[in-house]
């Protein structure tokens, strides 16, 4: 028994005949967070499906609680939400997350709780169809919830919210790492790695960087996330790290604060 | 397998439908209209060819139905990533597949008190046998359809391809289940087809009880090769159900 709930060894993911993960091996720490960034196409999304289990995978293995990814007894322990949002246009809010509790063992409470947890509450009774995009996203991320899992994969759970409902729904996640659970969460918005235990930079399936924020900060000489990745990204493409014009620097030096 | 999330999703099936009122009054009305539409065709003429033909359609309709709305709605958990977070829960692939058999099977069930009634009252269907055993019929008719339509959607990718496997499933089921050529009169071959395929027994125990006082003894055989269909439908559907995919 180790105390990393994920644990992913040399993996190696093939998608549509292409090397979509050539090799990756990372861990992510029990009752942490940990932050999934990387361009768009990096693997992100198909690094959470292989740690939920739904990924066909070409070789090494994934380990979630010290069992094999996907095995039954994790079902319950698991909590996955995809990136699209895999609810029921058809059905209310409350109906979808009713559903999810009664499939994963929780009462109907739970799901009221899970509602009120990502601020739904009065929209418990519209059709998930009328609800707009962010809205939408919160009502999948309730189905995530209700279950109580141990390991929460989050992909993408803040895109299109504001920033109150942003801090609201970090809010919770920093909450569920204090109980003792642990989450992978994925993010296209950089601003978001400040609220993480750690980071993982993922580009074309090869982890950059695993480390801290201010770990990452120091490596890097930058002052935020953003700069820190692209730094990265720069150092990895074999260009030299150019000084970001002066412009550009002064607008997120003001940001960084 | 679960019987509780078994249920649960059969309800929530149920739910999806319930919210879509077009969908249900399209599901209860349509073969209504059609019986109606034949019944009014064959007013004219001299021998009652609506009595052999009206059953028959009876034994079509709830497949066809089924078959049509199951493919399409397992299509739409596929595409919209809502089976992609089921198959990562407790949830058996078994669930999925009882709980569609079993939210159609209710549908089913209104439908052929609907259209067996509107048949036999409305157009003056003449039935010998028990009307109850009409509605037994259409109700395992219809679990079959969603067994097939379970099974056909796991090969299709898209919506296109899913409503293109109504013809390429149903078509040829209909046009040898003896309704525009009797059975015995088919060329060899086809009849064995014929022998083969659910739908042909669907339509003959339809027509067994519109046909005889007492058609228990002939029915029952049909609704055992139909029951064998069902079976291997859905344990085939669930084995190309995977929880990993590429
Ligand atoms: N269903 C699929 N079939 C084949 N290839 C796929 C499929 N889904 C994704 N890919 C490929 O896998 C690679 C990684 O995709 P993935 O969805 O994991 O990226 P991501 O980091 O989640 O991107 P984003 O930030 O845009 O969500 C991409 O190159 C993509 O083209
Ligand atoms: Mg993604």
């Amino acid at each position: 028994m180790t105390d990393d709930a994920i644990v992913v060894d040399d993996l190696r993911v093939v998608r549509g005949g292409r090397e979509v993960i050539p090799g990756l091996s990372m861990t992510v720490p029990r009752g942490e967070i940990v932050g999934l960034l990387g361009p768009s196409g990096g693997g992100k999304s198909t690094l959470m499906r292989a740690v939920v289990g739904v990924q066909v995978v070409a070789s090494g293995t994934v380990t979630v609680l010290g069992e094999a990814a996907g095995s039954p007894a994790l079902r319950r322990r698991v909590g996955y939400l995809t990136q699209a949002p895999s609810v029921y246009a058809d059905l209310t809010v409350r109906e979808n997350v009713r559903y999810l509790a009664r499939v994963v063992g929780a009462d109907a409470a739970a799901a009221e709780r899970a509602i009120a947890a990502v601020d739904l509450t009065d929209h418990a009774d519209a059709r998930a169809g009328a609800l707009s995009g962010g809205q939408l996203s919160r009502a999948g991320l309730a189905c995530t919830l209700v279950g109580d899992p141990d390991v929460l994969v989050l992909d993408e759970p803040t895109v299109g919210l504001d920033p109150v409902l942003r801090r609201d729904l970090w809010r919770i996640f920093r909450g569920l790492a204090a109980d003792g659970r642990t989450l992978l969460v994925s993010s296209h918005v950089m601003d978001e790695a400040v609220r993480c235990d750690r980071l993982v930079l993922l580009r074309a399936g090869r982890v950059l960087s695993d480390s801290t924020l201010p770990g990452l900060l120091e490596r890097t000489g930058t002052t935020d996330a953003e700069s820190a990745f692209l730094a990265l990204v720069d150092a990895d493409d074999g260009r030299a790290v150019d000084p970001p014009p002066e412009g550009y620097r002064g607008r997120h030096a003001g940001e960084g604060s | 397998m679960n019987a509780r999330i078994t249920l649960a999703t059969a309800a929530r099936i149920l739910r999806q439908l319930r919210g879509d009122h077009r969908t249900v009054a399209l599901m209860l009305v349509v073969p209504c209209v059609l019986l109606g539409l034949l019944a009014w065709l064959y007013a004219d003429s001299p021998v009652d060819v609506f009595d052999s033909v009206g059953p028959a359609l009876l034994g079509v309709f709830p497949l066809v139905v089924m078959f049509i709305v199951t493919s399409i709605a397992t299509l739409r958990e596929r595409t919209s990533g809502t089976l992609e977070r089921l198959l990562t829960t407790p949830l058996g692939k078994g669930d999925l597949m009882l709980g569609y058999a079993l939210a159609f099977g209710v549908m089913a069930l209104v439908q052929a008190v609907v259209a067996s009634a509107f048949a036999v009252w409305v157009c003056g269907l003449g039935v010998a046998g028990p009307l109850w055993l009409l509605v037994v019929i259409a109700v395992v008719d219809a679990v079959l359809g969603t067994a097939l339509g379970l099974l056909a959607s796991g090969f299709a990718r898209t919506e296109f391809q899913a409503v293109q496997f109504m013809p390429a499933f149903v078509l040829p089921q209909f046009l040898l289940c003896g309704l525009i050529v009797p059975r015995d009169r088919m060329p060899g071959v086809l009849e064995a087809v014929s022998d083969v395929l659910p739908l042909s027994y669907a339509v003959d125990a339809m027509k067994d009880v519109a046909t005889r006082t007492d058609p228990l003894g002939d029915v029952l055989p049909s609704l055992g090769v139909m029951l064998v269909w069902i079976v291997v439908a859905l344990v085939l559907g669930s084995l190309t159900l995977r929880r990993r995919t590429p």
